[in-house]
């Protein structure tokens, strides 16, 4: 039996309505919305919005392999702070999430930590190498429902169509990075002015749409489901537009740092701005916004990726690439992007959770007799961010002393409180 | 000015001031003993991760005439084959005492990144393909003095030909150029042209021989040949077809007119011709500038007074 919780004076965020009203758990299931109740905990929800707990459909938690930089717990309790009641865990493991040991590892890992519901991915390729299908089925067994060879794309088209088949049979999504990589060999950053006036190699937009484009005409011939991973680019932003105009079942992500960020912060040499794909331009930024406001994007994921301090120590060209993103998410959409209330819980909850398939406990209503996966925010709250107060193992934040608008203040994940006030309770 | 990172960090008033100095440094390096006291007591550490001959030498050489200390740090021998960090190295050898870092290294950005791990001024000497100002200020010394035009290259037209995308020496040449007035044209094959050419404020020209009878300088860039096997440019003699000096294009550059190398040079790629043969070759005197300049540049970022200091000589 868990305590029962009372969120009190928050503004409750449905897909059907927007209205004050408290929040009543008990067990682990929401008992009561409206009314006035008692419980052993009362949170204060003033000023704040209630909605279901933010689901996360790109996360990279570095465990197995790269404990230094985070593990299944760090990340975790990231990902709650954020918000976040599901993350999806990348598969970029070492080993690699392309069998049932590895998989079962991560979930059992996340239900160690206990902090929000760890979901393992599985690889479209055996060690993501491009070369031999992963056992999808037996993956599939295991619960896992979206499969991806992220970090890299998969630039064998004839394998991608087969895995696209199997999916289609499996009832699974096939999620893919793109980048042809024959395009982007020792790729810094974006192909643009920037880059060629710091004499950096380019990562030219076309190498993304070039596989955007050929993935939604395999979509188009195997009728199967897929999600394009942190589109960056103006050009993705269309070729998605008319294929979802075409009625094809595709999805498509976008992270914060693509909405909020330009490649020209590359100027300084920081690694901590490089990431794959690259910061682009104003005019990207611009065309990713409108793809969120007509509905071509359907999630923000964060893209969250840890390194250690010294892996970020080296030149430009030998950092790896990736920062940090769940602690921040919600403040830079919110300060980011013109989205009210419904528009951040769409993209950051109901819709991955729908992408992901954890529909049964996330991404619901706030309504009696739903699991209490729940995050309490506000778009009002500035805050300063510091890498120093965030609870991820490493400190790759690119917005380090920016201002955000907008902050979680509580996470109940399971029915169980884990943020209060901002501070994770384990 | 504390570190000397790219020829963006100089105004036109630097760059001309750093020019000034550099004609004493010209003066110095005439007498019997070319040596003075300047930066005496300055400790100057030569980090090369790169191989280098004349930019080595040409700065240590500099720092000696005006009686630094020069510490040589040598990649190729040092911790970094034990897996040494670039920061552990740098916070080492700063933790030694150095008044300035002079530093080439294979990745863009590099010397910008090390000036948060080190107290010493920094001095790019070439970073990947990005910057190489002492280079930028060198050969806009030697065209400034070979037209008697000291603060100016108004009315001067240069052509740099070769591998301008993956050059630093193009990105500070053009850089320094075009701020001093001058129109620049680039010669290369559309794979060694940077992206967004159209934003640098140049003229592109598909051949050499659309320009080596009209230029006032014709800079040729060093071609590397790893290049060639690549995807990037055709075979060799198909390069040379459209991009290379030969004695005959050497015979028809304008009776003022000046050739230019950075050095090193590939014969019989870049230059058919021999330089020697070329009355308007003023390589070897880019080199000898090179000192003058790097000496400049050295005193501007240590030294303390006025350039008159300059005038008494070691022995004082």
């Amino acid at each position: 039996m868990s305590a029962s919780i009372v969120i009190r004076g928050a503004t409750v965020v449905n897909p059907d309505s927007v209205a004050v009203a408290d929040v009543l758990i008990v067990d682990g299931i929401i008992a009561a919305v409206g009314g006035t109740h008692d419980a052993d905990i009362v949170l204060d929800g003033s000023g704040c919005f209630v909605s279901s707990g933010f689901v996360d459909l790109h996360t990279h938690l570095r465990e197995p392999g790269k404990e230094e930089a985070e593990t299944i717990e760090s990340g975790s309790r990231a990902a709650a702070l954020g918000g976040y009641t599901a993350v999806v865990a990348m598969p970029n493991t070492d080993p690699a999430q392309d069998n049932v040991e590895t998989v079962r590892f991560v979930r059992a890992q996340g239900i160690a930590a206990g902090l929000c519901e760890v979901v393992p991915s599985g690889c479209i390729t055996i060690g993501r190498l491009g070369k031999q299908m992963a056992p999808y089925a037996r993956l599939a067994e295991e619960g896992v429902t979206f499969f991806t060879d992220d970090g890299t794309g998969v630039q064998d088209s004839h394998l991608m169509q087969r895995a696209l088949m199997l999916g289609k049979q499996l009832g699974v999504t096939m999620a893919q990075h793109c980048e042809v990589a024959s395009l982007t060999k020792g790729a810094v950053m974006h192909d643009g002015e920037c880059c060629s006036s710091m004499g950096v190699p380019g990562w030219p937009s076309a190498a993304e749409e070039q596989m955007v484009r050929r993935d939604i005409e395999l979509v188009r011939a195997t009728g199967a489901k897929m999600h394009f991973l942190h589109l960056s680019t103006a050009g993705s932003v269309e070729l998605v537009r008319a294929a979802k105009a075409d009625g094809l079942p595709i999805t498509a992500e976008v992270t914060p740092h693509h909405l909020a960020l330009q490649d020209e912060l590359l100027r300084g040499f920081d690694p901590v701005f490089k990431v794959n794909p690259p910061l682009r331009t104003a005019q990207d930024i611009e065309a990713l916004k409108v793809g969120i406001a007509d509905g071509t994007i359907d999630a923000v994921a964060t893209d969250h990726a840890p390194h250690a301090g010294h892996t970020k120590e080296q030149p430009l060209d030998d950092a790896p690439p990736g920062m940090l993103g769940l602690e921040t998410a919600l403040g830079v959409l919110n300060t980011a992007v013109a989205v009210d209330a419904q528009q951040i819980a769409s993209l950051m909850s109901w819709a991955p959770a729908r992408i992901a398939e954890l529909t049964e406990r996330h991404g619901r209503p706030i309504a009696v007799g739903e699991p209490a996966n729940i995050a309490v925010w506000d778009t009002t709250t500035v805050w300063t961010v510091s890498r120093d107060d965030l609870s991820s193992k490493s400190r790759n934040t690119p917005y380090h002393g920016m201002e955000l608008r907008g902050r979680v203040r509580h996470t109940i994940f399971n029915g169980e409180l884990v943020v209060r006030d901002g501070k994770a309770l384990k | 000015m504390k570190h000397l990172l790219s020829t963006h960090d100089l105004s036109v008033d630097d760059i001309v001031g750093i020019l000034d100095v550099a004609d004493h440094m010209a003066e110095i390096n005439t007498r019997t003993v070319p040596k003075v006291p300047a930066l005496r007591g300055k400790t100057i550490a030569s980090v090369f991760f790169e191989d280098s001959t004349r930019t080595r030498l040409s700065f240590e050489t500099a720092a000696k005439r005006l009686s630094a200390d020069v510490m040589t740090f040598m990649a190729s021998s040092s911790s970094l084959n034990k897996g040494e960090s670039l920061r552990d190295t740098i916070e080492t050898l700063s933790a030694m005492g150095i008044d300035a870092l002079v530093i080439r290294h294979k990745s863009s950005g590099i010397p910008q990144t090390i000036t948060q791990w080190t107290d010493a001024s920094v001095i790019n000497a070439g970073d990947g393909w990005h910057q190489h100002p002492t280079q930028g200020l060198l050969d806009a010394y030697t065209v400034t003095r070979e037209y008697g035009t000291k603060d100016s290259l108004q009315g001067r037209s240069i052509a740099i030909v070769g591998d301008i995308k993956h050059s630093r020496v193009a990105r500070s040449n053009i850089d320094i150029f075009r701020r001093l007035g001058a129109h620049v044209v680039v010669v290369a094959p559309p794979a060694l042209l940077p992206g967004n050419i159209e934003s640098w404020g140049v003229e592109v020209r598909p051949t050499i021989d659309d320009v080596v009878a009209d230029v006032d300088v014709l800079y040729m860039l060093r071609m590397q040949l790893e290049r060639m096997d690549s995807a990037i440019v055709p075979k060799l003699p198909e390069y040379c077809a459209t991009y290379s000096l030969t004695p005959e294009r050497a015979a028809r550059m304008g009776s003022g007119a000046i050739l230019m190398h950075p050095g090193p040079i590939n014969r019989g790629v870049e230059l058919i011709v021999d330089p020697a043969d070329v009355p308007g070759s003023r390589i070897l005197t880019q080199v000898k500038n090179g000192v003058n300049v790097r000496m400049a540049v050295l005193f501007s970022l240590l030294g303390s007074g006025a350039t008159s200091t300059l005038q008494q000589g070691a022995e004082s």
